[in-house]
């Protein structure tokens, strides 16, 4: 099984994404640049993207919610995933001690531009784990078209 | 911090950076029974989640498990640690042999109760 999904993707820009990072940290902005609908690290939920020769397959690191609650939706090549997470913090209590309040609540949205052979018919999402997984499908590739010269 | 599980990982810092997990995000909160510690752990099911205790010390422990093709590969990594690993200490007077786990779609709750004498109790002031 390839442990390879989270990595990022290597390739020639690899080094010079790894030095623009270094850069935007030492300015005092978070995150990596990327396409313009990833947000600064740290986001939620987290979203890490594999390829097989079929499909696309989306993981929204989305825990405790209600699947019912999840939106998804495609529209013009762009996945959208948007839902809300309630606080677990029980309120009313005046003698409750709160030490640690790092997860993150409140309405979220998230986005990822799809490649031009994603078949945005066919899409299936599934939740588990806290973890909602988007397939869609790929489309065959063309196979390369011979025109005789007249 | 001392842990004897990162130890015996490959000290190349490729290999390091490649398995050193992520600490979840967690909420914690006190109330007069005891102590709720809430931890985010997308992906990580009932057979992979490990909670341990070792002396006062709370170790919460999930391995991500994505169920992934076998021609796979990564366009896109938000999450860069398949693994999630958050030590705690505990405080005397709470009961570690009494604490509840409970995972539920990502997320762990561990309830760990406080020991019956350690709960505050008021003292009557007796005039005269």
């Amino acid at each position: 099984m390839p442990a390879t999904l989270f990595a990022r993707p290597q390739g020639l820009f690899d080094q010079i994404d790894a030095m623009h990072r270094l850069l935007s940290r030492s300015l005092g902005v978070e995150g990596s640049p990327g396409t313009i609908r990833s947000v600064a690290q740290g986001a939620f939920p987290e979203i890490n993207v594999g390829r097989t020769a079929r499909s696309l397959e989306v993981f929204v690191f989305a825990p405790g919610l209600d699947a019912s609650s999840i939106d998804v939706v495609v529209e013009r090549n762009v996945l959208k995933v948007s839902g809300e997470r309630k606080s677990d913090i029980p309120r009313g209590d005046n003698n409750l001690q709160l030490y640690a309040n790092e997860r993150p609540v409140g309405r979220f949205v998230r986005a990822v531009s799809l490649p031009e052979d994603a078949n945005t018919e066919s899409v299936e999402a599934r939740y588990k784990d806290g973890i909602l997984r988007v397939t869609i499908a790929l489309v065959e590739p063309k196979q390369p078209q011979r025109i005789t010269v007249q | 911090m001392s842990d004897r599980k990162e130890l015996t990982t490959p000290t190349n810092a490729a290999a390091d950076t490649a398995t050193r997990p992520v600490a979840p995000a967690v909420d914690i909160f006190e109330d007069a029974g005891g102590i709720t510690l809430l931890a985010d752990m997308p992906g990580v099911s009932r057979e992979s989640l490990e909670v341990h205790l070792d002396g006062d010390e709370l170790a919460v422990e999930g391995r991500v498990e994505l169920q992934l093709q076998e021609d796979m590969r990564s366009v896109w990594a938000e999450v860069q640690a398949p693994r999630f690993r958050r030590v705690f200490t505990l405080s005397r007077e709470l009961d570690a042999g009494r604490i509840e786990a409970n995972l539920k779609d990502g997320v762990l709750q561990l309830r760990i109760p406080k020991q019956a004498q350690a709960q505050a109790r008021r003292i009557e002031v007796r005039a005269g």
